[in-house]
């Protein structure tokens, strides 16, 4: 018998090792999130996650499971707070859906559709953040980084090759490219990467892509994020260590 | 009035003059007012329509990736998107170097030509049939929509049902019935499926025979009131419109036509990737919004009319039957007097709705809008002009796009930009006739407003020149009087 802990009512089992959400998901349970990545360490940082563990609040992805813990995910008060994050995230970059060609697609989108965002909640920072057009057949939009690391880790952890990192420090944190000249042509990225592929909102992109997607037929189209959690599940890398149910773009 | 001030645009001393202000003006798209400066004896001096919205697109698409240029620009306007969304994509064409297929090309036109029947069908029954049917200074309580709805309900049910046809056309086609992302630069997105096109198929009888019954109603309209529609804000001008290579009307892609106000040919058939060589921009101190001339009689003389009306009477024919004989009827009505009225904007758009519906049904019969060749690319270029016949007139994308695939340069001339001095003369000239010496009602002030309607302006996408634009800052105490003004000259100075 397998040691398990209980979900918002569910009893999910767990093996060793594993954390809050891996259990969560590899049970087909879906806990709301953005940096987690299974085919990564687990990050901590973007606190979406955040679920109370026997009355206290942690974040899921780090959070190891042990048996007998309560732990309520589902609440609204989890997902008040889950929603206070994300509009954060809205407000800090430069989010304009309406142009961008990565909606319908975007991580941060439906998961703002999901946990009902209907305001800003907060007054718009507009930073000042410009394009990287150097690369021929990549672009990168700062505008709408969520600083979640996950460029810089499957760069870094699958690709070998460190080509993004963040700099600075609190609200001058940003998203920078490994090379001397900052620019990202400059780099030894290519389109085959892993860091290509996991990017959650519209920063890295093939060039020249843009809206060949039609509406209707973009991930997020026709269901919420948190009902596809189940067709994922279980949410882990297989032997080969890839997850392509993981990736933002199927 | 005076004949020291005959133009009645700018008055010989307005210190003295009593202001009257409509705004904003209602039953258009978008935000302007018109200002009228009276004397005592109520004599005009002065007429203006100003635009007092203040865009920026030509500025924010700056350093943008070009693909991202059609689906970004439409957001200029809620009512006719899909008109920026294929000029822009035809300008992105030109950057690609594509040929579209055939199927690309008959897919933007059925989404274009959807659009037409929508934005017709909304200026006619929404916007213009409250003045037409009651009547210019009627009840302004009943003077609605709504009013329409309750004293013609099977009028305003057909002006619903035609423009939700039209929005349809455009979901199918672009993915949402507003701001979609069907058009992409080199070509579409999607096809229009079997499922889809019966489904638009099985209502289009049903548009065709209404939008004859909007033109039959327009007609009659005329012939009640011959004389004062005909006079109504009468004007010479000069026109500008595409038309295709054989001289008939097309609203998607052509050459350039302009004839001045006689009837002359001015150019025929002009390639408009250079339009500057033919049109250039006026600035005037009082208005966001540009006066475009043609560059051969300069910009006192040069303006000109676009839009329906210039459309349907200088090309040479309309390639659909139905159209084609509603063309000739109004070209031949009354010795061809209303093809100069400003009312016969509204014969000429209801021409153009049943000229939109008939090519409906024609495109939904060709199996090309099955293909699977949706996208092509060739040569890229850096320089970018995508022209097209909007709803409300000639309208003219130009990009240029650097290296790296950011757009560096833009530039925008919308439909109502090119109306905007056509537009001020309609409404001196009803000022003359209307107002001039007169005590001031609401239903003589809504005799300009029924003026400004004709030309169906779209005000939010005409005024988007950041940067350019005169502007004044007055700041007032609490007592309203001003305390101190800065003011930015048409060249950017500041005093």
């Amino acid at each position: 018998m397998s040691d398990t802990f209980q979900l918002d009512g569910a009893s999910i089992p767990f093996k060793a090792g594993q954390t809050v959400m891996q259990a969560a998901l590899a049970g087909g349970h879906y806990i709301p999130h953005l940096c987690y990545h299974p085919e990564f360490k687990p990050h901590g940082s973007c606190k979406v996650c955040t679920v109370k563990v026997n009355g206290r609040t942690a974040a899921s992805c780090t959070m190891p499971a042990e048996a007998g813990l309560s732990v309520e995910s589902n609440i609204e008060e989890m997902n008040g707070l889950r929603r206070t994050l994300v509009q954060m995230l809205f407000a800090e970059g430069n989010h304009f859906c309406p142009s961008c060609e990565k909606s319908g697609n975007c991580t941060l989108q439906a998961l703002g559709y999901d946990l009902e965002v209907h305001t800003a909640g907060f007054r718009h920072m507009y930073p000042d953040r410009p394009l990287d057009a150097s690369h021929p057949d990549i672009l990168l939009d700062f505008n709408r980084c969520i600083l979640c690391e996950l460029c810089v880790r499957a760069s870094s952890e699958v690709d070998g090759k460190n080509v993004f990192s963040l700099a600075g420090r609190g609200i001058a944190k940003h998203l920078i490219v490994n090379a001397k000249s900052g620019l990202l042509k400059d780099t030894n990225i290519a389109l085959t990467d892993k860091a290509m592929q996991v990017c959650p909102v519209g920063v890295i992109l093939q060039k020249r892509i843009g809206f060949s997607v039609p509406i209707g037929e973009r991930r997020y189209d026709q269901r919420p994020i948190s009902a596809q959690a189940l067709d994922d599940a279980p949410r882990q890398a297989d032997a080969s260590g890839s997850c392509t149910a993981c990736e933002g773009t199927p | 009035m005076t004949d020291l001030n005959d133009k009645l645009e700018t008055a010989v001393h307005p210190e003295n003059l009593r202001r009257v202000a409509i705004d904003p003006v209602s039953r258009v798209e978008g935000h302007g007012k018109v200002t009228l400066l009276l004397d005592e004896n109520d004599r005009v001096h002065q007429v203006r329509l100003h635009i007092v919205e203040f865009r920026g697109f030509e500025k924010f698409v700056q350093g943008r990736p070009y693909w991202e240029a059609p689906v970004m620009v439409q957001r200029l306007c809620g009512i006719c998107p899909v008109s920026h969304h294929i000029a822009a994509s035809k300008a992105m064409d030109m950057i690609v170097g594509a040929t579209l297929t055939p199927t690309a090309e008959k897919v933007r036109r059925l989404m274009h030509y959807g659009q037409i029947l929508q934005s017709h069908a909304l200026h006619f029954f929404h916007l213009s049939s409250p003045d037409l049917l009651f009547g210019f200074d009627s009840d302004v309580a009943k003077r609605n929509i709504v009013g329409i709805a309750a004293a013609y309900p099977e009028v305003a049910k057909q002006g619903v049902l035609l423009r939700k046809y039209g929005q349809e056309v455009i979901r199918i086609t672009a993915g949402k019935r507003i701001h979609g992302t069907g058009s992409i630069p080199g070509g579409v997105n999607k096809n229009v499926s079997i499922e889809e096109r019966d489904y638009l198929l099985k209502d289009i009888e049903q548009m065709i025979a209404w939008s004859r019954d909007a033109l039959a109603l327009i007609r009659q309209l005329f012939e009640q009131n011959l004389d004062s529609y005909n006079a109504f804000g009468r004007f010479k001008t000069h026109t500008l419109n595409l038309v295709r290579e054989d001289g008939a009307l097309d609203l998607y892609h052509g050459g350039l036509r302009a004839r001045d106000m006689d009837g002359n040919t001015l150019f025929d058939h002009y390639d408009y990737s250079h339009y500057w060589d033919v049109i250039f921009e006026d600035v005037k101190t009082w208005s966001y919004m540009k006066f475009p001339f043609l560059r051969s009689l300069g910009p006192e003389q040069g303006w000109y009319r676009v839009g329906p009306l210039s459309r349907v009477t200088q090309c040479d024919f309309i390639p659909t039957p139905l159209a084609n004989q509603a063309r000739k009827a109004f070209m031949a009505f009354n010795g061809g007097s209303a093809t100069g009225a400003t009312l016969g904007f509204h014969w000429a758009r209801m021409i153009e709705m049943l000229h939109a519906a008939e090519l409906i049904q024609e495109l939904l019969h060709d199996p090309d809008l099955q293909g699977s060749e949706l996208v092509s690319k060739g040569q890229r270029q850096e320089r970018g002009v995508g022209v097209i016949e909007a709803p409300r007139g000639t309208l003219i994308h130009h990009y240029k796009v650097d290296e790296h695939d950011q757009i560096v340069r833009c530039n925008l001339i919308v439909s109502t930009t090119h109306n905007n001095q056509a537009m001020n003369e309609a409404i001196r000239q009803v000022a003359r006739q209307y107002i001039d010496g007169r005590k001031l009602t609401e239903g003589l002030l809504n005799h300009i407003e029924v003026a400004i309607r004709a030309f169906d302006p779209c005000l939010s996408c005409a005024t988007h020149a950041l940067g350019k634009m005169p502007l004044q800052v007055e700041l007032l105490d609490v007592e309203g009087d001003v305390l101190s003004t800065l003011t930015r000259s048409a060249d950017g100075a500041f005093s």
